[in-house]
């Protein structure tokens, strides 16, 4: 392949692929080089706007600060201020972003962070390129082209992300290792497709979190299949559940 | 294998390679820690491709997949061009970037260096039309700063060398941020760097135009014709960045719209950052150089051309050697 002025990159880029199956939810997934699928959750408009507003609260706290400490110095310190003005301006986010793992203490805050499309940690040019794009974001008041934007997206980026190559996700935090209820463990009375081995599990793990009326009603469901009346189904269900997941 | 079989049995596994990447993430892994961390982290995304074709709880899959992306994130990373290539950036590869984006660069030199020739010889000729684009009160202001008697030069006339800092700071702000404006907005079509080119070309013109023709001809030039070297090119620079964008999305070619623009930003980010060290170079020689009165103006003027001339000689020629430095 001859090298031209726009040379490919050295990884051939790993593109997101959107399942069918996943039409309700704004997962995105990224399928990485040992063959799985990366899923990252894009952040949406208010978590973003609650972020920005943050950090736009700490960075004018820190220019109120500095100018009356600096306005003591003279003319000496006022100079030391306008370059730190243009930092705080222009750079505050781009250096959060880059030195602390894509978060600003904003975004920090709200639990979220900035990764490029593919899912590595955000880079100086990616970075510098999302946040001077802002400035067009911004126009023509109130971030309107931005919100508009990203109000569109299916992964939610404003313009500056579009252009990057960035995304705004969230981090997971992993819930508690669930407990499954106490049933004694049995075979299922047919063979089970993956899809249903994971229902029936993710019946067990969460019913904790469901009143005990959904979880009747859910079970129900299932009671014809499953051969038994509806006020046992739910008890064969967590059994099936345990079977499925072995002796512990 | 059951489910729990298969968790008791790589349990401390998942443990240490979380260990691990808490390390990583902090910053503090030493050389003995990170020791087989790409066996550990394939052998984790295997586990996680089997747990999901094994269709085991959803639980356990989103335990492994967290780790992967944490993994992943340590894994592997874009190389970022600001970072150790700076150097080798600055002496080949930011000219050699210029040369290959002709196009944008010539377009917006056009528009910026020829508004502002055009308004400056304009209002030269028929001094009256700065008023038509500049209040007087400025043009007051303007007149103020650039009078011969004036001990020292610039935006605040009089002033001491602890100003000089102010100065500096100022500059800084005020032309980066022009720089960045005129590039950002590219991304309108390219309509608003076009526009800042032209508004920005039009104003210096007109100001030089104004100044040349009272009189004020020497101070001003001797003041301007050092910075101006970086400033104004590096102006037109981030112009031509911005043109750039706005042709990604004009004329996308084959690519997806939002795909161009993402591969046009890349190449145009790179050039604002040749732009913001060249505005750094400019705002040092302002302050520290252009403003001083002690040298002569014909040292000046001299000094001058030798900045434009070394600023055009390293766009148009550096990094053209087949083994240059990278």
């Amino acid at each position: 392949m001859p090298h031209s002025a726009t040379s490919p990159p050295p990884r051939a880029p790993r593109r997101p692929v959107r399942r069918p199956t996943a039409l309700l939810d704004t997962r995105y997934q990224v399928e990485t080089p040992e063959g799985i699928d990366l899923l990252l959750r894009p952040a949406g408009l208010v978590s973003r706007a609650l972020a920005f507003s943050i950090d736009l609260l700490i960075r004018g706290l820190l220019l109120l600060v500095t100018y009356v400490v600096l306005g003591l110095l003279g003319k000496f310190g006022m100079g030391l201020a306008t370059i730190l003005l243009f930092l705080v301006t222009w750079w505050y986010m781009v250096l959060f972003e880059v030195l602390n793992q894509g978060r600003s203490p904003g975004k920090q805050m709200l639990g979220l962070r900035v990764v490029h499309d593919d899912g590595t940690p955000v880079g100086w040019a990616a970075s510098l390129t999302r946040n001077l794009l802002r400035f067009v974001d911004i126009l023509p008041f109130g971030y309107t082209l931005g919100i508009l934007s990203c109000l569109n997206h299916p992964a939610f980026k404003r313009l500056g992300d579009i252009a990057a190559g960035t995304l705004v996700v969230y981090r997971d935090t992993l819930p508690a290792q669930p407990s499954l209820p106490q049933a004694e463990p049995l075979v299922a009375p047919f063979a089970l497709d993956l899809a249903e081995q994971r229902a029936l599990l993710g019946f067990a793990e969460r019913g904790a979190s469901l009143s005990a009326e959904r979880r009747a009603e859910l079970a129900a469901i299932l009671a014809e299949p499953l051969q038994v009346p509806h006020e046992q189904a739910e008890q064969r269900i967590n059994g099936i559940a345990r079977g499925l997941l072995g002796p512990t | 294998m059951k489910q729990s079989l298969f968790e008791s049995r790589h349990q401390a596994d998942w443990q240490a390679f979380a260990g691990q990447l808490d390390a990583l993430e902090r910053g503090k892994a030493d050389r003995q820690q990170c020791k087989g961390f790409a066996a550990n982290y394939r052998r984790l995304c295997q586990q996680l491709a089997l747990a999901q074709a094994r269709g085991y709880s959803n639980h356990l899959v989103e335990q492994l997949q967290q780790l992967v992306l944490r993994g992943h994130q340590q894994f592997y990373r874009h190389r970022s061009p600001l970072g150790a290539q700076l150097i080798g950036f600055l002496l080949a590869g930011f000219p050699r970037l210029v040369r290959a984006e002709w196009r944008c660069v010539l377009i917006a030199s056009l528009v910026f260096f020829g508004s502002l020739l055009t308004m400056g010889v304009l209002v030269y000729l028929f001094p009256e039309l700065i008023y038509s684009l500049v209040d007087p009160e400025q043009v007051a202001s303007m007149e103020q700063m650039y009078d011969p008697d004036a001990r020292r030069l610039g935006r605040f006339g009089e002033r001491h060398s602890a100003d000089d800092w102010l100065m500096f700071g100022f500059y800084i702000m005020n032309n980066i941020g022009i720089a960045f404006q005129t590039f950002a907005s590219g991304l309108l079509l390219g309509l608003g760097s076009l526009f800042f080119l032209l508004f920005n070309g039009l104003m210096i013109g007109a100001v030089a135009g104004h100044l040349s023709q009272i009189g004020y001809g020497e101070t001003f030039w001797s003041f301007v014709i050092g910075h101006g070297a970086f400033e104004l090119t590096a102006i037109a620079l981030a112009g031509g960045a911005g043109l750039k964008l706005g042709w990604a999305l004009l004329a996308p070619g084959r690519l997806p719209r939002s795909e161009a623009l993402r591969l046009a930003a890349g190449r145009s980010v790179r050039l604002v950052g040749g732009v913001i060290v060249f505005l750094l170079l400019a705002a040092f020689i302002e302050a520290y150089w252009s403003s001083m009165t002690f040298a002569a103006p014909t040292v000046k003027y001299a000094v001058g051309a030798g900045l434009w001339l070394l600023v055009l000689s390293y766009l148009l020629l550096a990094g053209r050697g087949a083994h240059a430095l990278d």
